[in-house]
């Protein structure tokens, strides 16, 4: 491969190494072990989140009910493991919903025709409803017992002092890129996003993968939501407010066409940590919540301004 | 008689390709001129030239005996000519007058006249006898009742000439009659008008003076009276035959297909069988149903009635799944929108619909055994590529026509249906593509060709069937079917012998 197009085909990757370059300079403790691994475990939800979320933009889709199915997911969890449910079972379980909520918007957009952001804008409002009611506005507390307690194991817990959510990202990703570039399921999504028409002309059953796409996103959603209710020992209604839109932007940063049909969750990935560095940066550096908005707000629009004037110039 | 419109020597080129050459028309006032020619002939190019929509490379166009240029539609319309579109250019959601004045509302103060615009929307309506509410949302009205406001818009732009592409082909008999009597009113009011249509019966019935186009060149021009329905069709068609169609004779083997009294939209009760290692060609113009025949058959398109049956089984087609799975192949007209993803990679395109022969059964793509397949075709079709990474979008017409075809055979198909395979390619990429179908039939594929190319059809057909008005109207074997013959059913809607 040519320099030329090694450098075009990660820009995001070089963005990222820039602003770590950039940040380290800033400040000397940057670069540490520790806060190497505090970015990549508070990066992982949003991460998580984003590679569902690279499926349903490479279908030329829009998911914006992932925050709200994190925090529905969150409640479901914390009641079964209350209620001392097996661990391993109460997770599968969380897991399903998120699914099932996710293949419902892709029930409604694949067969009532309903556009991906008005399907998942309902949902999102549905869903934080349900969640409130669910839980009366109040934290679910997952009680103090054995199944509890590895619980937050599974949220707190290292593997060769890796932190667990940052080793389920890991997982994920391998699943993602596997699903992705090795199968027809991965094929298919690619077609679908580059022109359903012709994807639907070859052969391709169009509805049902679009199907699997939302409950995917949805799936990962809820394991975000697991991770998170797992790491604060409790799960929270108001959870996951606003996280659909961090992972969109994970997921254009990191070069995927909001059009469809082109991207990589490599560069979901990337465009995930930038976001997280980011916020790091500013947050050991002391600025203010308030003005990290902006500024994430401004590498967002930088981004994705170099991005298509590079596009303009091929 | 007063010459309104009068074209000499009109030429125009598209990309190199000559659609146009040295065209002569004259309109005159209280003449109806009917435009006749094959699909491709070049009507819709000189009218658009009329109008101003294209520009001409060469000749003159005078206006009531002024030389004009008019660089686009608006233009012409100011100056009088006023063209009904085979496709209505209105606005839905619109109203009545609403549409009919679009774009030059009389105002006063900068406020619109809305009683101006409704009270003369009435009047123009009136005077084609329709009794429409100008305030009705236009997606309201008929189609026949559109085309008549249409007629009014050009009425109102105080047009003196009219341009008419096709206006029957959305109405019904009793809507066409109304239209003819619209037609003859206007003819007494001293209107010239263009009258484009395939439908023979409506020149002979309508018209005063026809005008011939056949390969962009006005073959005839004259009185409808001095020309016989034989002499128009032998006008029409007459293309020159040549040895570029590699016709190799084969022994047809088993029935492949079988449709029975098929009904899909724009299909009426089709029935026909096709056989192993042979070629059947449909004919007919554009509209006549034979895309929307080869969708119902994939199963692009809902199937309302009859049936299809393959190697003796009746199918059940509710998708393109259904229709791949019954080994029938599709390759679509429209490789842009229908055929090909034109921002993915050749090999990602070919092996799209066949996926499956490469896949175990978890769905996990074998892309050694894929690659094998990718670059046989590759090498078998001559398909101009550096490899098969290369984006469909850069590659040429024909080459991507060839990965077109490639795609719809990695799933091995029994039944290839072949919608147009030659629109768009170049004279030595048609040639290969003659080459490979042949080599197709050969080998025992069951090909239904569709193409409005004429002598193409006639040069690589073992059979042609013609469709017209989504009926099957005639059916030849190779060696009884011409030009002529052809052409009569397509435009006739009469079923031959």
């Amino acid at each position: 491969m040519k320099l030329n197009d090694f450098i075009s085909e990660n820009k995001s990757l070089i963005g990222l190494i820039i602003l770590m370059a950039a940040v380290s300079f800033a400040n000397a403790n940057f670069l540490g072990v520790d806060n190497m691994l505090n970015i990549l475990r508070q990066t992982s939800i949003n991460a998580v989140i984003a590679m569902g979320m690279t499926f349903v933009i490479l279908t030329s889709g829009i998911d914006l009910s992932v925050g709200s199915i994190l925090a529905f997911a969150g409640a479901i969890c914390a009641s079964l493991i209350g209620m001392d449910t097996p661990l391993v079972v109460a997770l599968f379980a969380t897991i399903m919903v998120g699914a099932g909520l996710g293949a419902t918007s892709g029930v409604i957009i694949s067969y009532f025709n309903v556009q991906p952001f008005i399907a998942t804008l309902v949902g999102m409002t549905m869903i934080r409803g349900a969640t409130l009611v669910y839980t009366q506005g109040r934290p679910v507390s997952t009680g103090s017992h054995d199944v509890a307690e590895s619980f937050y194991q599974f949220g707190a817990g290292y593997i060769f002092g890796i932190p667990h959510p940052v080793i389920l990202m890991i997982v994920i990703f391998a699943i993602c890129w596997f699903i992705l570039s090795q199968t027809r399921f991965g094929r298919y999504v690619y077609a679908i996003g580059g022109n359903e028409n012709v994807a639907r002309l070859s052969g391709i059953n169009v509805k049902k993968v679009k199907i699997l796409v939302y409950a995917l996103s949805g799936a990962l959603a809820a394991l975000a939501g697991i991770i998170l209710t797992a790491r604060l020992e409790s799960a929270q209604p108001t959870a996951g407010l606003g996280y659909e839109l961090d992972a969109i932007a994970a997921v254009v940063l990191g070069g995927t066409s909001l059009a469809g049909g082109k991207g990589r969750v490599f560069g979901t990935i990337i465009g995930a940590l930038i976001i997280g560095v980011l916020n790091n940066a500013l947050n050991i550096m002391d600025v203010s919540s308030y003005y990290q908005m902006i500024a994430k707000g401004a590498v967002i629009l930088l981004a994705v301004v170099v991005d298509s004037r590079g596009k303009a110039n091929a | 008689m007063t010459t309104l419109l009068e074209l000499q020597g009109i030429e125009k080129s598209f990309s190199g390709i000559n659609v146009l050459k040295s065209v002569d028309l004259t309109i005159r006032a209280g003449r109806v001129v009917a435009l006749a020619g094959e699909n491709g002939a070049g009507k819709s190019t000189l009218m658009k030239i009329i109008s101003g929509i294209y520009q001409r490379d060469a000749g003159t166009v005078f206006y009531k005996g002024h030389e004009v240029e008019f660089t686009n539609a608006r233009e012409s319309m100011d100056a009088g000519i006023g063209i009904i579109h085979q496709e209505l250019n209105l606005l839905p959601d619109l109203s009545v007058a609403e549409n009919i004045y679009l774009g030059r509302e009389p105002t006063k103060l900068g406020k619109i006249q809305w009683d101006v615009v409704q009270r003369e929307s009435k009047k123009y309506l009136a005077q084609l006898k329709q009794d429409i509410d100008p305030t009705t949302p236009l997606g309201k009205l008929s189609i026949a009742q559109q085309q008549m406001v249409e007629i009014a818009k050009a009425l109102s732009l105080n047009a003196e000439v009219i341009i008419m592409d096709e206006p029957t082909d959305a109405l019904t008999d009793i809507e066409t009659a109304i239209l003819f009597e619209v037609v003859d009113e206007l003819r007494a009011q001293g209107k010239g008008l263009v009258f484009i249509s395939h439908r023979l019966g409506e020149i002979f019935q309508m018209c005063d003076d026809i005008a011939i186009l056949r390969d962009g060149q006005m073959v005839h021009q004259g009185a409808v009276a001095d020309i016989s329905e034989d002499d128009l069709i032998r006008h029409m068609v007459g293309r020159e035959l040549s040895d570029q169609y590699p016709f190799v004779p084969a022994e047809p083997g088993d029935v492949r297909i079988e449709v029975d009294k098929l009904t899909a939209r724009g299909a009426k009760e089709i029935s026909f069988t096709a056989n192993a290692g042979e070629v059947v060609g449909f004919a007919g113009l554009v509209g006549a149903g034979r895309t929307e025949l080869a969708k119902a058959i994939f199963g692009a398109n809902p199937i309302r009635g009859g049936s299809v049956k393959i190697d003796g089984q009746e199918i059940s087609l509710k998708s393109p799944q259904d229709g791949v799975k019954a080994k029938i192949g599709y390759v679509t007209e429209d490789r842009k929108q229908e055929g090909l993803v034109q921002s993915q990679s050749l090999g990602s395109n070919m092996s799209l619909t066949g996926l499956d022969r490469f896949c175990n059964t978890l769905g996990i793509v074998n892309k050694t055994s894929e690659a094998v397949t990718i670059s046989e075709y590759i090498e078998a079709f001559a398909i101009k590529t550096r490899d098969a990474s290369t984006i469909i979008s850069n590659l040429s017409g024909g080459n991507q026509q060839k990965v077109s075809i490639a795609k719809s055979l990695v799933p091995e198909p029994e039944v290839l249906i072949l919608d147009e395979p030659t629109r768009g390619v170049d004279v030595g990429a048609k040639r290969e593509i003659y080459t490979l179908i042949n080599k197709l039939k050969a080998e025992g594929l069951c090909i239904l060709l569709i193409s409005s190319d004429m002598p193409e059809l006639l040069g690589i057909s073992d059979r042609i069937l013609v469709l017209s008005d989504g009926k099957l109207t005639g059916s030849f074997d190779r060696d009884e079917a011409t030009q002529e013959n052809i052409m009569r059913c397509a435009v006739a809607g009469q079923t031959n012998g």
